[in-house]
Order: C-alpha cells, then structure tokens, then sequence
C-alpha cells in the first residue's frame, strides 16, 4: 500500500472508531431527555412522589451521557478537518450552513438549559425547571434534524451545483430536505427512543430480579413496555420505507444490504451467507425464493440490483453492509417479539412475576445500540467508495497528512476512549444498579416484595 | 453586501473565539489552578462554581470550528492539517477535563484522584495546545495553492512552546480572576495571591513575545513596521496605544488583586488584558484569516452559504447570549462545596 492509501485506511478507521463511540451517547440523550420530559410532566400534573424519584433516578445518567455525547462530539466536529480537509474544501459551503445551525439552535440551547435541569432544583421554580427540561430535550431533537440532514445529503445529494471540485447550494431546501433525509430522522429518532427504552425496562428489569419491587420500577415497566411494542412496529415501517428509498437513489448499497450480485426479477431473500467478494458470489446460502422482489420492492417481478452491475471500484464492500444489515433487522424483530410478549404479560397483570421475561429484558438492554451501530456500519459503509454519493470518492477526501500522523493520533484515541468510556459505562451501570431512590423502606426478602406486589397501596413502615 | 459577508464572517469568528478564550479560559484556568488549591474541600467548591457553565463555555469553540467551516471552508481545510497534532492534543486534554466534571464526584479513593489529576492535566494540556495553535499561526502557515504543504511537525518550534506555555498561565489568570468573584475568605485571598503570580508571568510573557516576533523572520512584524533594526514608524506609531494600554491595565490589574474589596476588577482587567493580546493579533494577521497565505476574500464560501447562516446568526447570537447571561444570573452568588452536584 501508498502512503496515501494507508491514510486513507487509517482516517477511516479513526472516523468510524470516534463517531462508533460517539452515536451511542447522543441517542441515549435523544431518549432520555425526552423520557425525563414526560416523566418530569406527569410529576407535576399528578404529584406522585415516584415520578420525582425516576426522575433524579435517571437524570443521572442523562448527566454522564450527555457530558461524554459533548467531549465525544467536539472530536467530530475537528476531525472533518484534520482527517478530510479536501472534503471540507470541497463541501463546505453546502454542508457547514447546517452544522453552523446545529450549533446555534441546539447545541448551546441543551448545554445551557442543561445546567438549570442538573443544578437548577433550588434556583428556578418548578415550571421553569419543566420548561428546561422540554427545552433540552428538543434541543437534541434540532441536533439530530440538522446532523441527520448533511448526512443525508451526502447519501443523496440535491439542490447543489458543482463548479470546479467545489459544490454551492442552488436550493437549501432541496438541500435540507433531500430525498433520504425523512426517513433517515425518523428511523434514527425512534432507534434512539427504541435505545432509550430497551435500558429502562431492562434497568427495571434487574431491579425486579434483585426483588426490588417497588412503584418506580412498576412505572419503568408499565411506560416501557407498551412504547417498546407500539415504536418497534413503527420502526420496522420507517425501516421498510428507508429501505424502498435505497433501492430508488443507492441502489449499489441495496444489492450489497441483500446480499446480491447478479439483478434479478423473483430474487430470493437471503437470511444468512458468507459473501465472497473475489469470486462475487455468496458461500453457504440459505435463502427464502422468490419472495425479495415482494418484501423490498412491494411487487414479485420488480428488478432488485445486483453488485456486479458496477465497476469493482464503485461498488462497497458486501460483508460489512451485509451482515451489519442482518444483525440490525435481527435485533429489530427481537425488539418488537420483547414488546409484544411484554404487553401480553402486561394484559395478563403478570409483568412484575416473570423472572424469564425479566431475564431477556436484561439481556436486550444493550440491543439498541448494538442495531443503531450495525445500522450505521450498513449506512455508512454501503456509501463507499463515496463520501458525497456518486460525485466524490472518499479517496478524494482526505488531508495532505501523513499515514503516521493518522495512526498515531487513532492510536491516542483508541487508549483515551477505552480509559474514559470504560469508566463512563461504570458509573452509569453502577448507577443504574442501585435504582431509584424510592423515598420509603424497601422490602427486604423476596416474600416480602410479593406481599408488596400483591398490596401496592398497604403502608410498608411495618413490613421490615 | 455581498463583499461585506467575508468581513462581517469573520468579526462573527472573531467575537465566537474571543468569546471562547474569555469563557473556557477561566474554567480551564480554574482546571490549571486546582492541584494547587490549599483544601481538599476547595477543590470541590472550584469544580461546583462553573459545573452548570462549563458546557455551554465549551460551546463556544464548536461555533469557532464550525463557523470557520461554514463561513470559511478553505481556510478550515488548510489550517486543521497545519496543526493536527496540537488540535490532537488539544481534544484528548478537554475530553478528560469535561468527563472528570460528572465522574469525579462518582468516584472514591484512588479513582477520584486519578480524576482529579485527569481534570488539571487535560486543563493543562487544552490550554497548551491552543497556545501551541496560536504560536503556529503567528509563524505563519505555508500553503501550495491553496491547501497545507508543511509536514507534521512545523508547528514544533521553541516559540510555538513558549506561548502554548503563556497561554497556560493566561487561563490561569482568568480562573483567578473568576475564583475571586465566585470564592470566599482564605480560598478567595489564595486566589489572589495565585493571581499576582500568574499577572507577573503573564506580563513577562506579553514583553518576551513582543520582543521575540521581530526576531523570527515572519510577516508578523512587518505588519508593525518592525523589520529589525530598521523601524517603520508612520505604520508603528498608530498602534502605539495598544502596548500603553497594556501597560495600563497590567498596573490596574496588579492593584485590584491587592484590595481585596475589589471582587469583579482582577477578572475584568485580565480580560481587558486578554482583549488588548487579541487585538495585537488582530492587527497582526487582517487581512489574513490564514497568516499570511489565505486572505479573508480568498477563504470565504459560496456568498449564499455565508447569508444563509448570518441570517441565522444576527437573529440567534442574541438569543444565546441572552440566555447564556440568564444562566449565569440562575447561578449567580457564592459557590460553595454543597451547593450539591444533581
């Protein structure tokens, strides 16, 4: 390999290493500060001590990540400059405009009215402490609007013209509100609420185990599980859309999220095989005929694309986008069967008793995350070899830097996320082990958690 | 108007950094002091009198960077690859400095030191970095048409160094200066006595520097009509008052931090001190965005992109700066050591 090509290598690692890092935590603010809005809300209409309780439970949390979300994000923000200097050059005057208005419409919105959630309590009155908390929480709402949109826009560019290497905006709402960007926001806004509520109910979910039983963890399960069913439904929808979009302006990432290299009427739906990307073609296939044309296209004799369609050298590579696919569709049908079993117990008034739903709640806390990376590495991956999608290569992109530079800077940072972000997990998990602070003796055996289960308005004081 | 735009961009850029140096200043200088603070317990007093504004200082920097991208992309694309080590440097020190604000008050025993050291160095090493950043841009930055044709390492250089080392004690300066508005009693009187410190050397510095640029063979001096030894003085006298006026404040600054009923003056005159540096540059780089390769004009972007976000920015700095000055109306006052993280 060049120098150059090793560069080019190594900035995309560091990108894909730092913004990896980073989605986690801003889509874990997008829900909780949203969840602690609501929460907040329902404090101050019903009065109910519980919901005060979740809410300094969780608002915790929302600290550590929206304070890791903040360091993680100013790395980004440098980083199109260091790594992709040509690509800044190149798209600055489309681009910065939205990351100028992320900026100044959100971001010093949520760090300001932040402080006031955090350590306003006894400096502002309820109302306005509500008031900063919806104010933070549409802030992230705007954050992602504008992000999700210059990242759309290099995914299907529009309103732009393209004068000597330099791209100028013809029309910013074309540019804003370019072809993939609806779906995009959607399906990224509830991927970080499906997040947000996957470890709610399943923080809820270790405290019942640990026979914590309690109002707060009844109310995490009762908001958590009716929204998990009903916006993991909507997902899979907004998922479906995204991807009927795909197929119209990327068609190339299509044929390699679906595994295919020829295009074919009737094409199959692979559920699992080992790409061979020398040979173009898949190893160990198992494959449901027939069907795709109709699940990806609505119509059995539509044309679904094929790689081989494309030069090697503008095609990207299948494996990653494949499997990231498959890991992330996977994850969302796991997602809605936890909603529906959930709200089933529900109904049945046995949500709090069974150890076994419990478990999986447990298990699928991190599945959020996990799908919202393998949703990226299909996203993002899929785009290759471009960086603004069919008009400049990612090799085009980068910095007159060095491969050293590059490697030794992802060094650098690969050491401080793991140190920061490892101890940033800690805290947050041993928060979220303790639970809420309930405001009352807490049962002590698991006999006694029943009996506080079956009596939920009894006074506890004697119950020790 | 159009050719307006560049210039009325970069007085936004301007004011977003100065805005920066003046706010992240004291809390990282805040961070540089505070090993040093006599109690344990004032450490957490320091820590909880910027907690709620820190973020919001830190913003700041994302306007910086970002507005140069928007409103500048060619001046962004040139300048990161200059100094992308010290941008390096500069990222990893905040990252540890802005996670130690929530996890030191998680942490017991050795890991709260471990994140008590993470905040003054990663304190030390933002300020250092920028420094280093400001030093490299004083040297100037070669650019082959257009683009960064340097190596990885020409912003290492004895006078990159001595001011990232300057800019250290600056902040130092500025978190005093907070610390004597903000503190009480001892901690107050041992920020002043930090202050009178960190005001002497940073003083010196202003003197060293201002004799050292001449001596480097840069652009930089030939805009004060310094090409040693012969001195321009019709382009030198006019900027005569900006060393007067420094000298000015540097006497009002030394004086404020000896009455110890003069609580805001140490921190305004360090700020006026800060100002009067960055107007000295100002000077030295106009009309410049990238010394002294890349003009204003040169740099700027599309004029619509320019437009499109002035039209947000004369609307929005108002409203952010209004609430940013709410902000600290709400948190106004003593901090003390309970004043309770969430």
């Amino acid at each position: 390999m060049t120098d150059a090509e090793t560069m080019l290598l190594l900035a995309r690692w560091q990108f894909g290493f730092t913004i990896g890092f980073h989605i986690i935590f801003p889509a874990l603010s997008i829900g909780l500060a949203s969840y602690l809005a609501v929460v907040e809300g329902l404090w101050l209409k019903t009065g109910r001590r519980v919901y005060l309780n979740l809410y300094r439970y969780w608002v915790k949390i929302f600290a550590l990540s929206f304070g890791m979300g903040v360091v993680s994000g100013i790395v980004m923000s440098y980083q199109f400059g260091t790594n992709w200097s040509r690509f800044s050059e190149a798209t600055g005057s489309v681009l910065g405009p939205l990351l100028g208005y992320e900026v100044l419409t959100a971001f010093f919105l949520e760090a300001s009215f932040l402080a006031i959630m955090l350590f306003g309590w006894d400096r502002v009155g309820r109302g306005l402490h509500f008031a900063s908390t919806c104010i933070v929480a549409i802030g992230t709402l705007i954050s992602a609007f504008w992000i999700l949109a210059a990242n759309s826009w290099m995914q299907t560019p529009a309103g732009y013209e393209l004068t000597d290497g330099i791209f100028t905006a013809t029309s910013w709402l074309e540019v804003i509100f370019n072809p993939s960007f609806p779906y995009r926001l959607a399906h990224m806004v509830m991927a970080a609420y499906l997040a947000t509520a996957l470890v709610v109910v399943g923080a809820a979910s270790w405290q019942l185990l640990r026979g914590r039983v309690n109002e707060e963890t009844r109310v995490m399960m009762r908001m958590g599980i009716p929204f998990l069913a009903i916006v993991s439904v909507l997902q899979l929808i907004a998922g479906h859309a995204h991807g009927e979009n795909v197929l119209e302006y990327q068609p190339a990432k299509l044929a390699a999220m679906e595994g295919h290299w020829e295009p074919q009427r009737r094409a199959p739906v692979i559920l699992f095989a080992i790409p061979d990307e020398e040979a173009e073609t898949n190893r160990h296939v198992i494959a449901i005929p027939e069907i795709g044309s109709l699940v990806v296209a609505g119509d059995m004799d539509a044309e679904l694309p094929g790689l081989r369609q494309w030069q090697r050298e503008d095609r990207p590579p299948m494996t990653p986008v494949f499997f990231g696919f498959r890991v992330m569709v996977g994850l969302g049908v796991l997602m809605i069967l936890l909603g529906l079993a959930g709200s089933v117990l529900l109904l049945r008034g046995t949500l709090e008793r069974s150890r076994l739903f419990q478990r999986a709640c447990v298990a699928m806390t991190p599945a959020g995350f996990i799908a919202i990376l393998a949703g990226w590495i299909t996203a993002e991956v899929g785009r290759q070899p471009w960086t603004v999608y069919g008009l400049m290569r990612t090799a085009e992109s980068t910095s007159p830097v060095t491969a050293d530079g590059v490697g030794m800077s992802l060094t650098v940072y690969v050491f401080t996320y793991l140190i920061v972000f490892a101890a940033g997990a800690y805290y947050m998990l041993r928060i979220a082990a303790q639970g809420p602070d309930t405001g009352e003796p807490e049962p002590t055996t698991p006999a006694l958690a029943a009996w506080v289960d079956l009596h939920p308005g009894a006074p506890r004081e004697g119950i020790r | 108007m159009e050719s307006a735009l560049p210039y009325i961009w970069a007085g936004l850029l301007v004011l977003a950094v100065f805005m920066y140096v003046l706010l992240d200043g004291f809390d990282l200088g805040l961070g540089i002091l505070f090993p040093f603070a006599p109690e344990d317990e004032d450490r957490d007093v320091m820590m909880n009198s910027v907690a709620p504004v820190w973020d919001g200082n830190e913003t700041w920097l994302v306007l910086g960077g970002g507005g140069l991208f928007a409103a500048f992309p060619k001046a962004y694309a040139a300048l990161m690859p200059a100094v992308y080590m010290p941008i390096g440097f500069m990222l990893v020190g905040l990252i540890f400095r802005g996670v130690a604000f929530e996890f030191r008050f998680k942490a017991r025993g050795a890991m709260r030191r471990f994140w008590d050291q993470a905040f003054h160095w990663g304190s030390v090493l933002a300020a250092f970095a920028q420094g280093l950043v400001l030093g490299t841009l004083v040297q100037g930055i070669a650019l082959e048409d257009g683009r960064y044709a340097g190596g990885m390492f020409d912003w290492l250089t004895p006078f990159s160094f001595f001011t990232g080392w300057a800019l250290v004690w600056g902040y130092a300066l500025l978190g005093t200066g907070w610390m004597i508005i903000k503190m009480e009693d001892e901690l107050a009187a041992w920020a002043r006595q930090a202050g009178l410190l960190a005001a002497a050397v940073v003083v010196t510095c202003i003197v060293v520097v201002s004799a050292w640029v001449p001596m480097l063979d840069v652009a930089a001096s030939a805009r004060w009509g310094i090409d040693w030894p012969s001195i321009d003085w019709e382009r030198l006298m006019p900027l005569v008052p900006i060393p007067i006026a420094v000298a000015v404040t540097a006497w009002v600054l030394f004086s404020a931090l000896r009455r110890p009923h003069w609580t805001h003056m140490p921190f305004i005159a360090s700020v006026v001190l800060f100002l009067l540096g960055y107007l000295g540059l100002i000077v030295t780089f106009y009309p410049f965005i990238i010394p002294y390769s890349l003009t204003i004009t040169d740099a700027a972007a599309a004029p619509n992109a320019q437009a499109l976000l002035l039209a947000g920015a004369v609307i929005l700095l108002p409203v952010i700066l209004g609430y940013t000055a709410y902000v600290y109306w709400v948190f106004r006052g003593k901090a003390t050591s309970i004043a309770g993280y969430h």
